[in-house]
């Protein structure tokens, strides 16, 4: 191979990329290396197990992921923004709506959630960290160096061009020869061994991790969420595995599963595809509902509505959702009865997802309402996602989707769910939970601008979409002819894409400006928050609880400051605490997993297989590990302690 | 819940779940190989034959009931039972209408 | 129930007696369930595929009973042998234990020469996995199958490495126990590879 193939060339737009990348990399290297930082970045968050650290470097990661799919979305509305652009070609244009959607599903939404259930999830149930630390952090990694594979291919080797569903034939060999779509395959591989980890790690933390009292009915809404999605990510993600793995193999060893001749069937690759897509949705909405549900009722000042019955109802959706699969692709024309059962099926799931619209109209009603930003995102979002269910039933119908398929229509309405769901439950749940990340409070007034900002040009970005749909604009299109009445809407689509960019930009500001001089929570209970999480200090202490919490009741901090005063810990009661090691090997055994993935991707299997023997080195490694973690002394809790009342 | 087995000194269960296994086993390659049947029957009668030798591991040889853990570990091969069912079949139906 | 959790219960199996060992093995049946969907999904593929044979021979003419019924009695029994390993444990005989492990170890060695023997019969046959559609799903089906065998093997010998070394421990002893599941899982796999690919591809 030569150099001018494995670098991708002829681009300005890339070339400019190079840079950047080289100048962050000299920049990063220089900061850490200037201010002696290297020890500390290995001691403290490369080798780390605590489920907060996790959980903050799963949310950096998000972040920088958005802003990433983010430019390929403003890349893409200025290339329609008029027609007949020339500011994309069609591969190019092919290229960044593929990365654009697998990274904000894949490496975007899902960890942010993760993060988010990785700070929180432990605090609220009054544990001191997950089931399997160790391997929290091995899905970490997984995700990170799995993250990174799929995003060097825009400069090394070329990145995939068959849409982030990899549709087959498109994505064979025969259309798509380059390396990119061997990316698709083995990145997106990586990461959710990963993700499937975190899926078993979680359930088991939820099960088995709670505090005395807490049963499972007194669980917090948003861990309750995670527990069912957790479920689904049990048994939805190894049919990703597999057509992954089905995939792989017809790229690099010339199988003939998804093939045009041998018997391969291309529309295998699209069930599978979405036997696992469609769980995949409500992977990412239902912690959103969760995020909201905690939310509301702070800010609401009650009790959820309704808890029994969303529980319910996130447990009917958890299993619709596996049945539901094939309205993705209705026009394939499986016959009259399978299409009647999916669209059946389809128009269900939004019984239970009415349900809990309500469930949260209903806590709103005659709640104590403070509109904080975190409110705001919540409020804003019942009914901008009621405007993505709606068409979602719409599109349901399968007679009527033979009309609305792969038209802008569809992309008017997930972006409404997805955007509206779970992008507005990323910023609610971080402006919510940032106090117990790093001590101190967003600023309220940026973050409400941020808020508007987004929320304004969300809607000005989308709604024409649906118009345009209807109006017969499909999906993927690099460009279109003048005279087709259809400019006027891209315009408007362009100037809302435009205002969600800046939110986006006020929101990175708000980070900096708080870091320096947002609000310090000096008491651990910002909002009046009714959950345990409220009850440690912020950022709360390695062992999150020096004494295990009994929970009496559903709002569990709640009780306590009605009941009394609160989370008082007496000196007498603290016992040593034991916590497990940090350890590099998961961060060690993920490089291993980047190089073996990066062999397949240019079919160097020697370097692959390699990188392999590493990997299994570490897993052997493990299996003779007997560190059974240390303890921390009662002294030590002790000064910890007074050190974090002496701040309150 | 009814993990303890010290005082069995001898593997009655294993045995008696091995022997059926066998069985099983046999008798399937009898109705697959020389029943007669039509294929449709016979693929009906093996999948149960099946169903119950797997039950049998799962009960007799991996002890899924026993710990605290016991109701959590069964619903959970319960519901991955009821997923394999959805994706097999539901693949299977779907994609016999692709030529 | 969670406060029992914290216990370090002397009633219970060896296996089960830290908090670390109980929610290793609920983890370990949970990661059993994740197995059942992947096999599933393979099982899918598999049955979609298994008419569309291409230019390339069909099942009925490419399957063998006696080949095949040598290998299901091997795992078969291995798993009768692995139930014994931790019978033997529970009653605190680490020879025993060894004993059947290394039985089960050499039952699963055979199993996999077998399937490897099979399997470069079939290459010989013309039959590789490039061939068809068919030949790509049953190579990854029953290969994976097997992958996942090899590994078992791998991973007990570790487990028998530790044994010797450190005995029977409550950390060892919850090793064996999941490997011990794990194995009897990959019969269970099998039973269903025996029925849906290898009976029902001679009998349709």
């Amino acid at each position: 191979m030569k150099w001018s193939e494995f670098f991708v060339t002829g681009e300005p737009l890339i070339y400019a990329a190079d840079v950047a990348i080289v100048l962050t990399i000299i920049g990063i290297v220089f900061v850490l290396t200037y201010f002696k930082k290297w020890k500390w970045l290995w001691d403290e968050w490369l080798t780390t197990v605590d489920h907060k650290k996790i959980g903050i470097m799963y949310i950096i990661c998000a972040v920088l992921m958005l802003f990433r799919g983010g430019v390929d979305a403003l890349l893409m509305r200025a290339q329609l923004t008029a027609p007949n652009m020339k500011f994309l070609d069609a591969q190019h244009y092919n290229e960044i709506f593929t990365t654009h959607g697998t990274i904000m599903i894949l490496f975007m939404a899902m960890p942010f959630l993760i993060g988010l259930m990785n700070i929180v999830v432990p605090l609220q149930i009054g544990a001191r960290d997950v089931a399997y630390p160790y391997l929290n952090a091995l899905s970490f990694w997984l995700f990170f160096f799995g993250a990174l594979l799929f995003n060097i291919s825009f400069v090394i080797g070329g990145s995939p061009d068959a849409g982030w569903t990899a549709y087959f034939p498109l994505a064979s060999n025969e259309f798509s020869p380059g390396v990119g779509n061997n990316y698709y395959a083995v990145a997106l591989q990586i990461s959710g061994i990963g993700t499937l980890m975190t899926g078993i790690n979680f359930l088991v933390t939820i099960l088995k991790m709670r505090a005395p009292g807490m049963t499972l009915m007194r669980m917090p809404m948003f861990t309750w969420t995670v527990l069912i999605t957790c479920v689904i990510i049990i048994f939805a993600f190894p049919v990703f595995t597999v057509a992954l793995a089905l995939m792989t193999f017809d790229r690099l060893f010339g199988t003939q599963f998804f093939t045009m001749a041998n018997g391969g069937m291309s529309m295998l690759w699209a069930n599978l595809f979405w036997i696992w897509g469609h769980p995949e949705v409500y992977i990412v909405i239902l912690p959103s509902f969760g995020i909201f549900s905690e939310i509301v009722s702070t800010f609401a000042r009650k009790r959820l509505f309704g808890y029994k019955a969303m529980i319910g109802s996130i447990v009917g959706i958890a299993f619709l959702s596996f049945i539901v699969w094939v309205h993705h692709f209705f026009t394939m024309g499986a016959g009259p009865a399978v299409n009647s059962f999916f669209s059946i099926t389809t128009m269900a799931i939004a019984i239970p997802t009415g349900v809990k619209v309500f469930n949260w109209l209903f806590t709103l009603r005659k709640g104590k309402i403070r509109f904080t930003t975190a409110m705001l995102w919540s409020l804003a979002f019942i009914p901008n996602f009621v405007i993505g269910g709606v068409t979602g039933v719409m599109l349901a119908m399968a007679a009527a989707d033979y009309q609305y398929h792969n038209s802008y229509f569809l992309i008017g309405h997930f972006h409404y769910v997805l955007i509206a769901g779970t992008v507005f439950a990323c910023f609610a749940g971080v402006h919510y939970w940032y106090p117990k990340m790093f001590g101190h409070l967003l600023n309220e007034r940026l973050g409400k601008w941020a808020f508007w900002l987004f929320m304004i040009g969300f809607n000005i970005c989308f709604f024409p979409m649906y118009f345009l749909g209807l109006m017969g604009m499909t999906r993927r299109m690099y460009t279109y002819a003048a005279g087709l009445g259809w400019t006027p809407l891209n315009v408007v689509a362009t100037i809302g894409a435009v205002l969600m960019g800046i939110g986006f930009i006020v929101f990175c500001y708000n980070i900096y400006y708080s870091a320096r001089y947002g609000e310090r929570d000096m008491t651990g209970d910002p909002w009046d928050g009714r959950t345990l999480e409220w009850a440690t200090a912020s950022p709360p202490a390695h062992y999150n609880f020096p004494v295990v919490p009994e929970v009496t009741d559903l709002d569990a901090y709640w009780a306590m400051k009605k009941n009394g005063n609160g989370y008082e810990v007496k000196e007498e009661q603290l016992e040593p605490i034991h916590m497990p090691s940090n350890s590099g090997r998961p961060f060690l055994i993920s490089i291993a997993f980047f190089i073996a993935g990066f062999g397949l991707v240019f079919k160097w299997f020697t370097l692959a297989i390699i990188a392999a023997i590493f990997i299994i080195l570490g897993l052997i490694l493990r299996s003779f590990d007997d560190d059974d973690g240390y303890y921390i002394s009662v002294d030590e809790i002790k000064r910890t302690e007074r050190l974090a009342r002496k701040g309150a | 819940m009814g993990v303890n087995n010290h005082h069995e000194t001898f593997p009655w269960k294993h045995i008696v779940g091995f022997i059926f296994s066998l069985l099983l086993t046999f008798a399937a390659l009898w109705v697959a190989l020389s029943s007669g049947l039509s294929a449709g029957a016979i693929i009906g009668i093996i999948v149960i034959l099946a169903v119950i030798q797997a039950s049998l591991q799962l009960f007799m040889f991996m002890h899924m009931t026993e710990s605290d853990s016991g109701k959590i570990q069964t619903i959970n091969m319960a519901y991955s039972f009821f997923i394999a069912v959805v994706v097999v079949a539901g693949s299977v139906w779907t994609m016999s209408f692709v030529l | 129930m969670a406060e029992a959790a914290h216990r370090y219960d002397e009633t219970m199996p060896l296996e089960y007696r830290t908090q670390e060992s109980r929610l290793n093995i609920l983890g370990f049946w949970i990661f059993l369930g994740a197995e059942v969907a992947l096999f599933a999904t393979l099982f899918a593929t598999y049955l979609v595929l298994f008419q569309r044979t291409g230019s390339g021979p069909t099942a009925k003419e490419l399957f063998e009973v006696k080949d095949v019924l040598i290998e299901t009695l091997l795992l078969l029994t291995s798993s009768f042998t692995c139930g014994l390993a931790v019978f033997e444990m529970r009653r605190g005989r680490l020879s025993g234990l060894l004993t059947w492990l290394l039985v089960t170890l050499l039952l699963g060695a055979g199993f996999i020469t077998f399937e490897i023997r099979e399997f470069i019969h079939y290459v010989h046959e013309g039959a590789t996995m490039q061939t068809s559609a068919f030949l790509s799903s049953f190579f990854v089906l029953v290969g994976t199958h097997g992958a996942h065998v090899s590994l078992g093997i791998g991973w007990m010998i570790l487990i028998i490495i530790q044994l010797l070394q450190r005995g029977l421990t409550p950390r060892t002893a919850r090793k064996v126990f999941i490997v011990s599941l794990y194995w009897h899982f990959l019969d269970v796999v099998w039973i269903f590879i025996f029925t849906l690919v290898y009976l029902t591809g001679m009998v349709i």
